[in-house]
């Protein structure tokens, strides 16, 4: 048992929400790794948002003379295969894809955490049957799961967004079921129980507080392995269609030419990593600073 | 045991099952079938009622199913849309070759993942922690097509040392594939080989904390022999678990890669084949690929299960 | 960077047993001596970068053959120091100063080899929690010979032999059995033998014991401390006993470290320091205590030990002392050799004896079952956590296991305490489940009331039955939500059973809070802020906010501290009195039930075998299995022998028919107790014991007997 002594001193009282976000954020950017991560995040939000305005070129203007062209004063990063400007596309080239997982990640997290602390708490017959479903999709590659239904329906952010959301929500009710069975054998949700609240309280009230900084942590992952799926289709021909300035699709495209005109790929590839492992030093920063126990898991 | 090792059997049998009606069921849902496939701007009228009695796509859903879960358990899957082959033949060659892959991705990577996961639990958060630690992470955070593009550029482009695509047809013999499978399987264990590094850290840290091995400590046990009788035991177990997910993440993760380096894997003919809206070889392919994640897994929780004995006692006292 | 001053003389009390207290010069102590620590100051960094204490300037010697109990509260350093005395530090803890001596070594000062060799050989450790101490990996006899390999000079082949005569030693019973066992497959009681047989591997001349019978049952607890007992004698090992039961050390130990906040505050004899404390915080820790010989409450210890670093430039215990004068608070007290060959750390050590003992007792309120329609009424209720299985399902029958409860039957009258007893397994906490609407009878009723219907399960009953009973849980880390503020915790059986908003809902949780002794200013805290005390006390609290008609107090003291424990018993007494609660109080501590209750029921596996007024239940006659337990406490009274009457087994399950406890009886009579359920035999009194030996007999052949007032 821990006995937390107290001097006048400590006493503190709970903070405002407004103060927390201020004081979390401080705690990650008071360790390197989270500075940077943070930067990382922030400046791509802040090129996505504000690129069209400072692009220099049309991204969709070809030019025959200019193909491949090694960067200098007119084009900063060159031109690609068909003499479109790499500046100008590499920084567009963000906009759909932090737009489609931005919009899908809290999608997801949300209805696959409610259901995951549904399932934890309930157990029983419904629980078992619905994780069983769940281990059945999960045994499909995603990979088949999402070409099936673009192929179908098409590459538009209509489609992209609800499949994104649904089927990167599925491993997060396993990851909210788990964090829920923690909880809820401890005793304070015996005694809502026993006060006579219904199901509906105990989550809103007793658990998901408690769950709540296992899934932002998670969430922060899930954005990255969503951007990781959206690159990657774009990269196989089916993501953001030509002429769509798009990394993965700019870096499948230079992948011909890599030899002899590298910046058409390299200031892409050089954009995604960055994002990514910014995202990744953010969720590990935001792990420390919450507390929480971050498990590895492969990506689904 | 015997009881905890057949129900475990008998939930890989329900989850394939299970695998197999949601995979049929998927592609039943979504619009056309085999018939516009094929057909395509002349799918309608007559023609469109007999190609679909020709497939038998007439009858009800239920009896297609059987038909279709039937053939499949003695490997029969029927005759490709688009090739007019016997679907078996064109996927048993490209499951050759996807497990070539991944076999050599696995043997080069997992005694790496191990030993540096291992290594780096024991000197945490001193340099070669940190270096391993970052080499992971960043191996596993950049996307394979990138550090594929890469390896290609360096390997192939500047250095010329090895082949940047796979020429070698499916059909060909496993030993034709070496040197040209040498990139692809080093991208392909990079991604695995981090993980399963920063699980065996981990594991590995949560158990050099524990109270037994304190308790060992100061029992006087020498430091090399608590390392390998009190520590490694409990540590990797529960990295059994995290190898099988892994290698079940090996058969959705390898598509990319197959496509940069144009290998005649299983998961290239998957992507054509769901281009080619060929939904029988969609669903064969699809079947396969989720049938060895299931024996994985269930390989995974059987030697978890023989190798943990406090589970074995627990199972024994309910059974 | 020392800045703590050393203290002058430390002598070493020679152990009771021998006739007279002699001192000795302070050099020839510490020569002679086997364990020596001397001016040890052990801290860790503070964020902000400062050293911390959490042990200041300890001077301890243990000679050969002694055993010596530290005692102490959480927070005083006792672990921290037998560990210091292997050389051991947890992770961020550094030695500040002074140092540890082991026969001839400097345990700081040894390099790693070294301490493995001197470790676990001759002086061993017995670790608090032995389930978690064992490699679940290896099975108990690869540990053990580990042992023997490391520090015997046996020859590989004659180890086997070896461990079962150690498994033996330990009084375990069947020993080829266990050999072959993983650790998770024995009982508690086993898995401690167990960490005894494997320090003793090496032929220790010290043994360090923390907390080692903490968890366990009473009397697997008795067993364990005859055994410490009988190996001090037999092998003349030295022992450092560390813990907070005072009854325990009483058993074990010839001298006594009494430590707070760090420090050495009184060493002696154990005579000495259990019936005449020369140091106020001892005396106040002891009359915290209830006594089974004594049925009072115990009086509270006001206040809380200060935090590391935050004792100040005086006596670290100022704050909380009733005899602190102006000189206490400028300069820390010396430790001081009394005439009487105690040492102590106060400036009037004298004058502890005048701080009442007697007399500050808080009243306990009594009530006497009364004949007028009761609060609750238990009408034979059975409880299975059995659930049925896919098979059973089928055919629509119950598992064929015998009943975790059975035939409990029990009328509480209004404003009664009735103490529950039992060891683990026993089904008190099962039954409070079941009050509570959590777990559902699958026999019987719980009535409210005379006559008075109530729905068994949670779900099904109306806001008014939910509200008239409540709970309060044994863990207060576990039961208050770790993200809700008091005033949330608070606020919620208010505006759910009386639908208070706004100001009105504020100041009710406001008296509520005053009314528990805790302040306004606790309206914004989270649990993370405040102590076990202060948390449980928000607990009880959150029950009383209903108004309820009965209060189900789940072993409400066993996690924490003595000294808080104490308050915490003042507090259910003031709300009693105030309120007239009626409280159904499960515990396994005998004498804190003693204390509290009015009535109380015995309980073995779930079946009740004795009712009846507190007084008539601790005295004679009793059911053998009461007799068993009381004989089993461990009162911090020197030279009092437990009485073990039953061996430590522990059982499973019930049997499936006859008396509960056929099994262990010391007193058994025959087949009929295999065969049939004792009957009932009730005295005018309403003590009622189900045996089958008569009344009259019992009596007679009871064993020693612990006096009741």
């Amino acid at each position: 048992m821990t006995t937390t002594i107290l001097t006048p001193a400590t006493v503190a009282t709970k903070p405002g929400a407004l103060q927390r976000l201020a004081q979390l954020l401080r705690d990650m950017a008071s360790r390197p790794s989270g500075a940077v991560g943070l930067f990382l995040v922030l400046l791509h939000l802040l090129v996505a948002i504000l690129s069209p305005w400072l692009v220099p070129y049309d991204y969709k203007t070809i030019s025959a003379t200019l193909i491949l062209a090694p960067p200098d004063a007119l084009h900063w990063f060159g031109t690609d295969q068909l003499g479109r400007d790499v500046f100008t596309r590499t920084l567009l080239g963000g906009r759909e894809a932090i737009l489609v997982t931005l919009v899908a990640t809290p999608i997801a997290v949300t209805w696959g955490g409610l259901l995951g602390i549904y399932l934890g708490l309930v157990g029983g017959r419904i629980d078992n049957v619905v994780m069983r479903i769940v281990d059945a999709f999960l045994a499909l590659p995603w990979i088949l799961k999402m070409l099936l239904l673009i192929v179908t329906f098409g590459t538009g952010i209509e489609v992209l967004i609800p499949t994104l959301a649904t089927f990167y929500g599925i491993p997060v009710i396993r990851i909210a079921r788990a964090a829920a069975h923690n909880v809820v054998a401890r005793d304070f949700v015996l005694a809502s129980r026993a006060r006579g609240h219904g199901k509906f309280t105990i989550i809103s009230r007793e658990l998901l507080p408690n769950v709540l900084d296992a899934l932002m942590v998670e969430g922060a992952m899930r954005w990255s392995w969503m951007l990781l799926a959206f690159s990657s289709l774009s990269f196989l021909g089916f993501g953001v269609a030509p002429p769509n300035p798009d990394w993965g699709l700019m870096i499948a495209d230079a992948r011909t030419f890599l030899a002899i005109a590298p910046w058409a790929g390299l200031y892409p590839i050089v954009a995604l990593s960055s994002l990514i492992i910014g995202i990744n030093l953010t969720a590990d920063a935001l792990a420390k600073a919450l507390g929480v126990d971050r498990a590895q898991k492969a990506p689904i | 045991m015997l009881r905890m090792v057949l129900q475990r059997l008998m939930l890989g049998v329900v989850t394939v099952a299970l695998v197999s009606l949601i995979i049929f069921a998927g592609v039943e849902l979504l619009p056309g079938d085999a018939c516009t496939a094929v057909l395509q701007r002349d799918a309608h009228g007559q023609r469109l009622i007999n190609c679909r009695k020709e497939l038998g796509l007439d009858r009800p859903a239920y009896v297609r199913y059987a038909g279709w879960a039937a053939g499949a358990v003695r490997g029969e899957f029927g005759v490709s849309a688009n090739s007019d082959t016997r679907i078996s033949e064109l996927v048993g060659d490209r499951v050759k070759n996807s497990l070539l892959l991944g076999i050599c991705a696995l043997a080069a990577g997992l005694p790496l993942a191990f030993l540096f996961g291992i290594l780096a639990a024991l000197k945490r958060d001193k340099a070669l922690d940190l270096v391993v630690s970052g080499l992971a992470i960043s191996a596993m955070t950049i996307p394979e097509f990138v550090s594929a593009t890469m390896l290609i550029l360096v390997f192939s482009g500047w250095l010329g040392w090895l082949p940047g695509i796979v020429l070698t047809s499916a059909n060909a013999p496993v030993a034709k594939f070496f040197p040209e499978i040498i990139l692809p399987v080093v991208v392909l264990s990079m991604v695995m080989t981090a993980h399963i590094l920063r699980t065996v850290r981990s594991s590995m840290i949560e158990v050099l904390d524990s109270d037994y091995v304190r308790m060992a400590t100061l029992k006087g046990v020498p430091y090399r022999s608590m390392i390998l009788r009190h520590v490694l035991p409990n540590a990797l177990l529960p990295a059994i678990n995290v190898v099988a997910l892994t290698v079940a993440w090996l058969l959705g993760g390898v598509v990319v890669i197959e496509t940069v380096f144009n290998y005649p894997g299983l998961g290239r003919l998957m992507v054509s084949a769901i281009s080619d809206r060929d939904l029988a070889l969609v669903q064969a392919i699809a079947l396969i690929v989720a049938s060895v994640y299931v024996v994985v897994n269930l390989t995974a929780d059987l030697l978890t299960l023989v190798a943990n004995p406090r589970l074995r006692t627990a199972m024994a006292r309910h059974a | 960077m020392n800045d703590f001053p050393s203290t002058t003389l430390r002598t070493g009390a020679t152990p009771g047993h021998s006739s007279a207290a002699e001192s000795r010069p302070a050099s020839s102590a510490r020569d002679s001596a086997l364990i020596d620590i001397h001016d040890l100051t052990i801290g860790f960094a503070s964020r902000a970068g400062t050293m911390l204490p959490v042990l200041r300037n300890i001077d301890l010697q243990v000679r050969r053959g002694e055993s010596v109990g530290l005692v102490g509260e959480s927070g005083s350093g006792k672990s921290t120091l037998a560990l210091a005395a292997m050389g051991y530090l947890k992770g961020g803890l550094k030695v500040m100063g002074g140092g540890a001596r082991f026969a001839e070594h400097a345990m700081f000062d040894l390099s790693r080899p070294q301490l493995e060799r001197v470790r676990g050989g001759k002086i061993a450790l017995i670790p608090q929690n032995s389930g978690q101490s064992l490699t679940p990996t290896l099975r108990i006899g690869t540990q053990l010979r580990e042992a023997l390999a490391l520090h015997s000079n046996l020859p590989p082949a004659a180890h086997p032999q070896r461990v079962i005569e150690l498994l033996a030693q330990v009084r375990l019973p069947e020993p080829a059995t266990i050999f072959a066992r993983y650790p998770h497959e024995l009982s508690g009681g086993q898995q401690q033998r167990v960490a005894i047989a494997m320090a003793l591997a090496g032929e220790p001349d010290a043994l360090l014991l923390d907390e080692p019978t903490t968890g366990l049952d009473v009397t697997t607890q008795a067993h364990i401390l005859e055994l410490l007992r009988e190996l001090n004698r037999e092998t003349g090992t030295a022992m450092v006993y560390v813990s907070h039961d005072l009854g325990a050390i009483a058993r074990v130990c010839d001298r006594v470290v009494v430590l707070y906040a760090g420090e050495v505050v009184l060493q002696g004899s154990t005579r000495q320091v259990l019936l005449a404390p020369m140091h106020p915080y001892a005396k106040g820790l002891l009359a915290s205590i209830p006594k089974l010989s004594d049925a009072q409450l115990p009086v509270a210890l006001a206040g809380r030990p200060p935090a590391p670093g935050g004792a100040g430039s005086g006596c670290s215990f100022v704050d909380r002392c009733a005899i602190a004068q102006d000189k206490c608070r400028s300069a820390r007290p010396p430790l001081a050799t009394l005439a009487s060959g105690e040492v102590s750390r106060c400036y009037f050590p004298e004058q502890t004896a005048q701080i009442a003992s007697r007399g500050a007792n808080p009243v306990a309120v009594r009530v006497s079952a009364d004949a007028g329609p009761p609060a609750l009424v238990l009408d034979d209720i059975c409880i299975s956590y059995a659930r049925p299985g896919l098979i059973d399902q089928l055919l629509g029958r119950r598992p064929n296991v015998p009943n975790t409860v059975d035939g409990v039957a029990l009328r509480i009258g209004k404003g009664e305490t009735i103490g529950l007893v039992g060891e683990s397994g026993s089904g008190k906490s099962t039954i409070l489940k079941a009050v509570a609407g959590l777990l559902a009878p699958v026999r019987g009723a719980i009535e409210f009331g005379q006559d008075e219907a109530m729905a068994q399960d949670v779900d099904h009953r109306t806001p008014d039955h939910l509200r008239r009973i409540q709970l309060v849980f044994q863990n207060p880390d576990d039961s208050l939500n770790p993200r809700h503020t008091v005033a949330d915790i608070l606020a919620q059986p208010l505006q759910l059973y009386f639908g208070l908003k706004g100001e009105e809902l504020h100041q009710r949780s406001v008296a509520l809070l005053e009314r528990v002794r805790l302040g306004g200013h606790y309206m914004d805290r989270l649990p993370s802020q405040m102590s076990g005390g202060e948390k449980q006390r928000i607990a009880i609290a959150r029950a009383f906010a209903a108004e309820p008609d009965v209060v189900l107090c789940d072993e409400v003291t066993s996690a924490l501290d003595v000294s808080v424990q104490a308050a915490v018993l003042e507090l259910l007494n003031d709300l009693k009195r105030d309120k007239g609660t009626t409280y159904l109080f499960v515990s396994h501590d005998l004498a804190v039930v003693r204390a509290l209750s009015d009535r109380v029921a015995v309980l073995y596996q779930g079946r009740l075998c004795e009712v009846g007024p507190a007084a008539d239940v601790y005295a004679s006659p009793s059911h053998p299995y009461t007799e068993v337990l009381l004989g089993a406490v461990l009162e911090p009274v020197p030279d009092k022998a437990p009485v073990l009457l039953a061996d430590d087994v522990v059982e499973l399950a019930p049997p499936a028919k006859g008396c509960p406890f056929q099994r262990r009886c010391p007193k058994k009579v025959g087949d009929i107790c295999d065969t049939q359920m004792p009957p009932w035999q009730t005295s005018e009194g309403g003590h009622a014991i189900r045996c089958h030996i008569p009344r009259g007999d019992l009596a007679a052949t009871a064993s020693t007997h612990v006096g009741v007032k």
